[in-house]
């Protein structure tokens, strides 16, 4: 039932036109997420959608400017001809039939497909936690109270609920094989929820331009077995590095291409105290004293502004 | 004493940067130089810098708008050559915090420095001739909006050589712009770039709106004014709407960074996602104030090389409005990735679907007006041709764009690159280049060579998509934009063929500057005598090319729509009159250029926070202009006689051109 969101005809024209897409190494068409083959299919379909106005558009400018060259004297020419009520009517109705079936296809994807709404599954969901940080990626697993930098792994056909924030300036977290993305922002929690269809290993990057470690701000994300997952979190609880308070701040300071690092443990909460670092989503709630404890945790951007500033 | 100002702020061990600067202190003496040599200070200051007619204002901006192309066409060359060479692990030449103050560089001159004064130049010249007016409401003021612009341009092109560009990408979001992540100057010459030309902008929108509400020559009905003219006036009710949210924007990051203020920063109750929205209610009918004048010039240019006249003329003016309308509710398909829910997506993502009507209707009107008419293949032709073409394709990838499902995978990545530039170039700048072509022999009394216009076409065109097409491939590949590296080996081919495709564009440039030389150069070949090269259906063809400076010696009649077009077509055009009268006019003024100069001084100023000099120049700004208000200038009268002169040798030429022509068998205005 999940699959099918949209009317079953569109998906019959997506079908049809991956048989000419097919074999192109387009990841996005090529997708390996649940919710990435969706995004897929809509793009495919609302694209054959528009062509039906875009191609008749095309050939005519072709046709109508070489039929009436001015050469052509055979052609008809009424230089008095300016209005017709007629073909006014076709051309703001036409569009607008094609605007309302894309609408409506866009009215149902839009709910689909968001980001926000937590996957149907018989299999128990893995929640990761995301820290955009300059510049790279942490991942914080509440679950299992692992920790990672620049790598996660998960188990495949399982729901992944990510839940997304920045410790720095604004980032997109996006895993272009797998499904939509979603920004990063400081002080607030952004929420993404994606399934991959196969084992594999997928570039992870930041699809928001973050200041200069931008282009190496880059994961790998591993989908695998559920016992391959299980040894992997296993694997990570064995090794020696540990994310308490110091480490992070350490962790938190600007560094370019940062390698892969595994936290056995991590500090509670960890994720909570970064966002409520920030007031940015929680007007009214002002507490002072809580917030010069956790900026003690953190960079303190308000120093380091006023820093700045007396240059 | 210099602020934050010092030695250090040049970038001596930067080559590239140096030896730019070396050749524009080379081009730039070399130009004073030649100046100097042919004695032309004078006419220099008398007839252009001081100069408040509105169409050699609008030749300074072509000017500027053409020179700024140039620049940044060579920050896109360098991105282009940067992303083809630094592949699979090689790090190229441009390092991350030079490269990113090119990519940042480039949108800012290419849409504030390079697309707003090409049109503004256009409307310029062709607004207040089309509605059959002397010159446009508040000359004085249109003459300040050109030297705010040039302040821009200054502060902008200085940031080469002192200090820095932002390295921000041109949105400049916070809390990335913020003084914690950007502590140079960077953000503050945009800012300050930014806000002394969005002034501009915005009084030029003020002066437009008033000049076709009040200066219509007597008889013109607003729903009668020429194509152009309307979507010029849609754009400038744009402008007017949605500059000051620009205003308001970098006023409160100047706020932030500053004064300590923390309205966008992370910490302190800030918030960077109220920036995002703003500047996006600003940005987006930005790109609409771009696109409708070119939609302008596309229907003055069909309609007249088809000589037929455009078919529905107010359904293009309905559907403009509803573009500005439904431009201003739309801004959120920037940014559905923030999370704002299904709801408020699905609602941003519907109404800007809405906007593909209005602009069907368009295609499909320029397709009628083709149909069944005379289509004379002239440069201006080819790239309205080509326009309709290509802005199909990027109109369709941006409906694309704005369905959040789809955006969520297509956001920022190289797709949303080429939509743009699909849209831009395709557009917006096509459109620019066939109005330059279109009225250049109305502005200067000569046509533009038609082998190299055409050249440039092809070149232009087919480099675009070579250049953008692979971005759009590139897009579905998962390579986001603003990446100053790659080691994605299966990016690289597409990357090299986006490079040769920049290349073919640099030829198209390449072919235009050869137009211009080989145009002033054979200038007696393609005289325009009679003013109206391409018989023309609107008001500016009825006067001289160029115009005499009061345009019109009576006021034009126009009872109908193409006015001048119905006056030939009734044996009225060329009327003499029994008797002229005399005009008033304004004088020509250098507050303008002393305010643009001091303000220049003041944005530097507060860039290096050297507080005492933006104190004083801002002060000295304020007086000159009380007193210049103060001086009461009442403009001075043209006498009649030499209306009667100048007019009288225009008659003359008109006939023996008519006698020409009736002693020839062939209408040459035809075979053109």
């Amino acid at each position: 039932m999940s699959k099918k969101r949209y009317p079953r005809f569109f998906g019959f024209l997506a079908l049809f036109s991956m048989l000419l897409l097919s074999g192109c190494d387009y990841t996005l068409l090529d997708s390996k997420g649940h919710v990435g083959v969706q995004e897929r299919d809509l793009i495919i379909t609302a694209t054959l959608l528009m062509l039906l106005v875009v191609v008749p558009v095309i050939f005519m400018t072709i046709i109508f400017a070489w039929k009436y060259r001015a050469s052509n004297k055979s052609a008809t020419y009424t230089p008095d001809w300016a209005h017709s009520t007629k073909i006014e009517l076709v051309v703001w109705l036409v569009p607008l039939a094609i605007i309302i079936v894309l609408g409506y296809v866009t009215y149902k994807s839009t709910h689909a497909l968001d980001p926000y709404r937590p996957l149907e599954s018989d299999v128990k969901p893995v929640t990761i936690e995301v820290v955009a940080l300059d510049w790279k990626w942490l991942f914080i697993y509440p679950e299992q109270g692992i920790a990672t930098v620049n790598k996660i792994v998960f188990p495949a056909n399982t729901p992944i609920n990510f839940r997304i924030t920045s410790d720095s300036v604004m980032n997109s977290f996006f895993i272009p094989a797998l499904g939509g993305q979603i920004y990063a922002m400081a002080g607030m929690q952004t929420k993404l929820h994606l399934i991959a269809n196969e084992n594999g290993e997928f570039d992870g990057i930041s699809a928001n331009y973050s200041g200069a470690g931008f282009t190496g701000m880059k994961f790998k994300a591993t989908a695998t077995s559920q016992a391959d997952f299980d040894a992997w979190v296993a694997e990570v609880k064995n090794s020696p590095k540990q994310l308490a308070t110091a480490e992070y701040t350490a962790l938190a300071k600007p560094s370019e291409r940062n390698p892969v690092e595994l936290y056995s443990t991590v500090t509670p909460n960890l994720f909570q105290i970064i966002i409520d670092k920030y007031e940015g989503m929680k007007p009214g709630k002002i507490e002072h004293e809580k917030k010069e404890v956790a900026g003690m945790e953190g960079m303190d951007m308000g120093k380091h502004s006023a820093a700045e500033a007396e240059e | 004493m210099f602020g934050k100002l010092s030695l250090d702020a040049i970038p001596f061990h930067e080559p590239i940067v140096m030896i730019t600067i070396a050749m524009i202190a080379i081009g730039g003496a070399a130009v004073l130089g030649l100046i100097t040599y042919f004695k032309k200070w004078t006419y220099l200051w008398t007839e252009w810098l001081t100069s408040v007619d509105h169409k050699k204002i609008g030749v300074m901006y072509i000017i500027i708008a053409m020179v700024m192309l140039l620049r940044g066409f060579a920050d896109a060359i360098m991105m282009r050559s940067q992303l083809a060479l630094a592949t699979e692990g090689s790090p190229g030449y441009l390092p991350p915090e030079h490269y990113d103050q090119i990519f940042t560089a480039h949108g800012v001159i290419m849409i504030i420095f390079m697309a707003m004064p090409f049109f503004t130049g256009l409307m310029n010249i062709v607004l207040p001739l089309q509605i059959g007016a002397r010159d446009v409401a508040f000359p004085f003021l249109n003459s300040l909006s050109l030297y705010l612009l040039i302040s821009g341009v200054v502060l902008v092109n200085v940031s080469l050589g002192v200090g820095e560009f932002a390295r921000t990408g041109w949105v400049a979001y916070p809390p990335l712009s913020e003084l914690g992540y950007s502590p140079g100057v960077g953000v503050d010459y945009y800012i300050w770039a930014l806000q002394l030309s969005g002034l501009g902008t915005t009084l030029t929108g003020v002066n437009f709106l008033v000049t076709v509400l009040k200066m219509r020559t007597p008889g013109m009905k607003l729903m009668d004014m020429p194509i152009f003219t309307w979507t010029c006036t849609w754009a400038n009710v744009l402008i007017v709407a949605s500059f000051p949210i620009l205003t308001a924007t970098l006023a409160l990051l100047t706020l932030d960074r500053y004064l300590d203020f923390h309205i966008f920063t992370n910490e302190l109750g800030g918030n960077p996602m109220m920036y995002v929205n703003l500047f996006w209610a600003w940005g987006h009918p930005e790109v609409y104030i771009l696109i409708l004048p070119a939609f302008g010039v596309f229907s003055e240019v069909i309609s007249t090389f088809t000589g037929k006249r455009l078919f529905g003329h107010h359904s293009m003016i309905y559907a403009s409005g509803a573009i500005s309308v439904l431009g201003f509710m739309v801004w959120l398909h920037h940014f559905f990735t923030m999370g704002s829910g299904a709801s408020v997506n699905a609602f941003f993502g519907l109404a800007t679907m809405l906007i593909s009507i209005p602009t069907g209707v368009k295609l499909f009107n320029w397709l009628f007006t083709i149909y069944q008419g005379r289509l004379r293949f002239t440069a201006p032709v080819m790239w309205t041709l080509g326009f309709m073409v290509t802005f199909s394709i990027g109109g369709m990838t941006g409906v694309l764009l704005a369905i959040p499902g789809a955006d969520f995978v297509l956001h920022n990545s190289l797709f949303v690159i080429a939509h743009f530039h699909n849209v831009i170039i395709g557009g917006a700048v096509f459109g620019y280049i066939a109005g330059f072509a279109f009225w250049f022999p109305k502005a200067f009394g000569f046509k533009l060579n038609e082998k190299w216009g055409k050249a440039a076409f092809w070149f232009w065109i087919s480099g675009f998509y070579v250049a953008f097409m692979p971005l759009y491939a590139l897009g579905f590949m998962g390579m986001t934009r603003r990446l100053n590296t790659t080691d994605n080996p299966d990016w690289t081919p597409y990357l090299h063929v986006a490079f040769w495709g920049a290349a073919l564009i640099m030829v198209g440039i390449a072919c235009q500057l050869i137009q211009i030389y080989v145009s002033i150069r054979d200038r007696e070949q393609n005289r325009d005598v009679t003013g109206d090269p391409w018989n023309g259906h609107t008001l500016e063809w009825s006067t001289s090319s160029p115009p005499p400076f009061y345009n019109f010696a009576e006021l034009p009649k126009a009872n109908e729509i193409d006015a001048f077009y119905a006056a030939k077509r009734d044996g009225e055009a060329y009327p003499v009159p029994a008797k002229y009268s005399d005009i008033h006019m304004p004088n020509n003024t250098a507050t303008g250029l002393v305010m643009g100069a001091l303000l220049t001084v003041f944005g530097f100023a507060m860039i290096w926070h050297i507080w005492w000099l933006s104190i004083a120049s801002l002060v000295g700004t304020i007086v000159y202009f009380v007193i210049h208000a103060a001086r009461d200038d009442q403009g001075y009268m043209v006498p009649a006689s030499e209306v009667a002169r100048i007019e009288g040798e225009q008659h003359k030429i008109l006939a023996s051109v008519r006698n020409a022509q009736a002693n020839t068998p062939v209408n040459k205005l035809e075979q053109a």
